[in-house]
């Protein structure tokens, strides 16, 4: 050991002797002298990709919104209508009702039972246990989210569902969740819950790894116990990964797609459908382009909007060590 | 005095004592509540392996099996029937291969040089590469589509795969790695001669590799997945990929073979698994990479 560093360190100051002497220009590295197209050529294929399936794509999405287009016809400007419909549109409002109720409860479960889990894993466990359950609650997370939906609504099937069966034991009377405004919001919330938890239970793991063992001793010496101890010290110095775990849940709940379009497509009536579900849907199916990138800009802007809210709230309300 | 101090520590002992048998409580009660939660996450994907091993006819039989006991392929014999699942697994394989490579590649260059090569505009430029991860993918799929319409790509595999590759997360994570490998491997490296591509080629490129190796398998989980743009960029039969298969699967059959379905479901679900087994730890790198952690 004490050897081989001994060697990297010599070298290092042989090296950097040698470099002292010998390099040309103010930097080794850049290369800049001589090739100033160099950095251009490892670029390109990222800046252009980019450039053609992004900036152009949320350029052209923005100005489209002020459009009305059905591709078959050409496109005529309409100001703001767009806007002005979509936002009167009932089905839109339901929408993004339902996908603001649907961000509060799933985000809310979700952190709640990430940071519940993450805390029991953490403490003292087994470490065989620690691993089998942190693999665990991992494992949903690499499955697709629409195969996932499809054995979901097998088993919350109102006749033959394993989950009725289950509250049956109990003396629970079958519930029609695939059938019900209610019981249908529930299985859309239940499953991407299911699904996706184990993303916050990973950082606040990282989180609470990076809390010292001297501020709990510490805090034991104060006489401070189980759930204080937690409420004191845990919950004070996790808050900015608490923040980021929370702007991450809230961002990825808002794009919520797959799942109720799998499990109920956007039904009973309009009860689980979402903003981007009727972005697809006026885009792909009813060919009002300029309606859904009228949507989407709005979903952007709401997004953006709690992007900002966080950097906010880091400076005032986190707690960094 | 004796007898005092011999009156503490005897209280100091009991102390201890139940302070021990409280935690071995808290341990066990703990140990329960995460039980719960492992069964409750672990059971659907077993009752789904596991009725994927009965005879379609039994598919819906209560109480439930959650462990396959006495396994009949009948299913999966059905599944290669009633839906093209090769063509579906080799779609699938094309686009998920094609993209990880393709934003491997891609990634390892840009991040390279937003990291070690110097130009102006540096920092303005990977600003932008940064905003546009706020930009959610379904905001930008309508120009995306017309634009694959427009130059005759739409329904084709190539639609799906091109836009996939150019990746900003990966940029990112690729510049992140490529900064904390030594600058000095460069200096030296130039002093014995080599070019600035052979640096990155032969120096730097293998040497990132495991950060390499995140995109790769952040791409694959992720793409092997994917259901929206598949859904928006295909169209006809062939060209779907594994989820969009598997779906309109379950739409056209009735809950009398959801055996079969489910078989699907599980022979989906392998490569990820072994993605599983074998880059837990890459993939939970990657996943949090880039939120402060």
């Amino acid at each position: 050991m004490s050897t081989a560093s001994e060697t990297r360190v010599r070298s290092k100051a042989v090296r950097g002797a040698a470099g002292k002497a010998e390099r040309p220009g103010r930097d080794g590295r850049s290369g800049r002298e001589r090739q100033p197209w160099l950095p251009w050529v490892f670029l390109a294929p990222t800046i252009v990709g980019m450039g053609i399936f992004t900036v152009l794509p949320i350029i052209a999405s923005v100005a489209l919104a002020f459009f009305r287009w059905d591709i078959i016809s050409a496109p005529s400007f309409v100001g703001f209508d767009n806007f002005a419909e979509v936002v009167q549109d009932p089905t839109v409002r339901v929408s993004f009702l339902n996908t603001i109720l649907f961000v509060v409860v799933a985000v809310a479960l979700q952190l709640g039972l990430a940071l519940g889990l993450a805390i029991m894993v953490q403490e003292k466990l087994p470490a065989w246990l620690r691993v089998f359950f942190r693999s665990a609650f991992f494992f949903p997370l690499i499955l697709s989210a629409a195969s996932v939906s499809i054995f979901m609504r097998y088993l919350f099937n109102e006749q033959f569902g394993v989950v009725n069966w289950l509250l049956s034991l109990v003396g629970i009377p079958a519930v029609p969740w695939l059938t019900t405004p209610g019981g249908s919001a529930a299985v859309v919330i239940l499953v991407y819950v299911w699904q996706n938890f184990g993303f916050s239970f990973l950082l606040f793991i990282g989180g609470l790894a990076s809390i010292p063992v001297e501020t709990y001793e510490a805090a034991s010496l104060d006489g401070a116990t189980g759930w204080r101890k937690h409420l004191h010290v845990t919950l004070p110095l996790l808050s900015p990964t608490t923040l980021v775990a929370s702007v991450m849940a809230i961002i990825n709940a808002l794009q919520v797609f797959d799942q109720p379009f799998v499990l109920t497509r956007g039904g009973p009536g309009d009860s689980t459908r979402t903003a981007v579900m009727v972005i697809f849907e006026s885009a792909f199916q009813r060919l009002e382009f300029g309606q859904a990138s009228a949507i989407g800009v709005i979903l952007t802007l709401i997004i953006m909007a709690i992007t900002a809210a966080q950097f906010r709230l880091s400076k005032r309300f986190v707690f960094y060590q | 005095m004796t007898t005092t101090t011999e009156r503490t520590a005897g209280l100091n002992a009991a102390g201890r004592v139940v302070r021990r048998r409280k935690r071995d409580w808290s341990v066990a009660g703990r140990i329960v509540l995460l039980s719960i939660a492992a069964v409750l996450v672990l059971g659907p994907v077993l009752w789904t392996l596991s009725t994927s091993l009965r005879p379609p006819a039994e598919s819906f039989q209560l109480p439930p099996s959650f462990l396959p006991l006495d396994p009949d392929f009948v299913s999966y014999g059905q599944v290669f029937k009633q839906l093209n699942i090769i063509g579906l697994v080799i779609n699938s394989a094309l686009v998920t291969g094609l993209i990880a490579v393709g934003q491997m590649i891609t990634a390892a260059l840009a991040g390279y040089a937003f990291a070690n090569l110097k130009f102006r505009g540096r920092g303005a430029l990977f600003s932008v590469v940064l905003a546009t991860m706020m930009v959610p993918a379904q905001v930008t799929i309508v120009p995306v589509f017309m634009l694959i319409r427009g130059v005759g790509l739409s329904d084709t595999l190539l639609a799906l795969i091109l836009p996939a590759i150019p990746t900003a997360f990966g940029t990112f994570l690729m510049r992140q790695y490529f900064l904390g490998l030594p600058a000095d491997l460069a200096e030296a490296a130039a002093i014995d001669g080599a070019s600035p591509w052979r640096t990155f080629r032969s120096v730097y490129a293998p040497l990132a590799m495991p950060g390499l190796s995140i995109v790769g398998i952040l791409a694959f989980n992720f793409h092997w997945n994917e259901f929206f743009r598949p859904l928006i960029m295909t169209i006809s039969e062939q060209n779907f990929t594994l989820p969009l298969g598997l779906v309109s699967l379950q739409g056209n059959l009735g809950t009398g073979s959801i055996s079969v379905v489910l078989a699907g479901v599980v022979l989906s679900m392998i490569p990820a698994l072994v993605v599983f087994m074998f880059g837990q730890r890459a993939l939970r790198d990657g996943l949090t990479a880039g939120t402060g952690k």
